[in-house]
């Protein structure tokens, strides 16, 4: 899987979590062969940027799920619970 | 990892078992702090406080410490700084993936940000830290602030 693929991280700020979020799919993803590159965005900003186009959202909080781009929500970043189950999901839905 | 974390917290900002009623009690708590040592403006409390509402920042931790991560936008910061404070009793916050439900805190990371990318590695280790229950408790359990600086750094070490 040569193409990278793009991701929109979202938290309230766009400075804090999403930093860590990003970093975090960053380094998980580069571990398991897909390349991505990641976008930090705040959640009220996502309707906007939706637009251009990735395959993926991952947030740490709520945003529409009506937005034609899958969503994850999770902590697992910040708070390693769960994490290795949201790698897989991000893993699996990057794949498809 | 944690030295990061050692170079920023301010340690007049590290309250260890303050007994507070509310989650806008401690922030202002910590900001004070922050304000008199020039990290913040006097807006910053504020902020944080009305952010905290809009985009709680609570964390459901895997030991049987919960902890909250406030913050605010960059523009009430002056240099970026942390405030620490472990919690006599726990206080309510709301829960950052879902601020419907509510997440008993007692660990509050107050976070003095200026700009992302100069801090990831200091966000990062806060990541690193709150998914260490063991470190949380050694933070608890410490009997002042530069001890508190001792255990972070030793945890870079693991």
């Amino acid at each position: 899987m040569a193409e990278t693929k793009r991701i929109l991280v979202s938290c309230g700020t766009a400075i804090a979590t999403s930093t860590v979020v990003a970093r975090g799919i960053e380094e998980a993803m580069k571990e398991r062969g897909i390349n991505v590159t990641t976008r930090q965005c705040k959640a009220s900003e996502i309707r906007s940027l939706v637009q251009e186009g990735f395959d993926l959202i991952v947030t740490t909080t709520p945003v529409p799920d009506n937005l034609g781009v899958p969503v994850i929500h999770t902590l697992a970043f910040l708070t390693g619970i769960g994490k290795e189950e949201v790698i897989e999901q991000i893993y699996q839905t990057l794949s498809e | 990892m944690s030295q990061e974390i050692v170079n920023i917290l301010e340690e007049k900002a590290v309250l260890l078992n303050l007994e507070v009623e509310s989650s806008d009690e401690v922030i202002r708590e910590l900001a004070e702090p922050l304000y008199q040592a020039g990290y913040v403006l006097e807006s910053f409390a504020d902020a944080a406080i009305e952010r905290e509402k809009a985009l709680p920042t609570g964390l459901p931790l895997m030991g049987n410490i919960n902890a909250a991560i406030p913050h605010t936008d960059i523009v009430h910061v002056k240099k970026p700084g942390l405030g620490l404070a472990t919690l006599k009793k726990p206080v309510t916050f709301n829960n950052m993936v879902s601020p419907d439900e509510t997440v008993e805190v007692q660990f509050v990371v107050l976070m003095a940000l200026d700009e992302a990318k100069a801090q990831v590695e200091m966000l990062q280790a806060i990541a690193g830290l709150l998914q260490n229950p063991d470190i949380i408790e050694a933070v608890f359990m410490a009997e002042s602030p530069s001890k508190v600086k001792e255990i972070l750094a030793e945890s870079n070490e693991e």
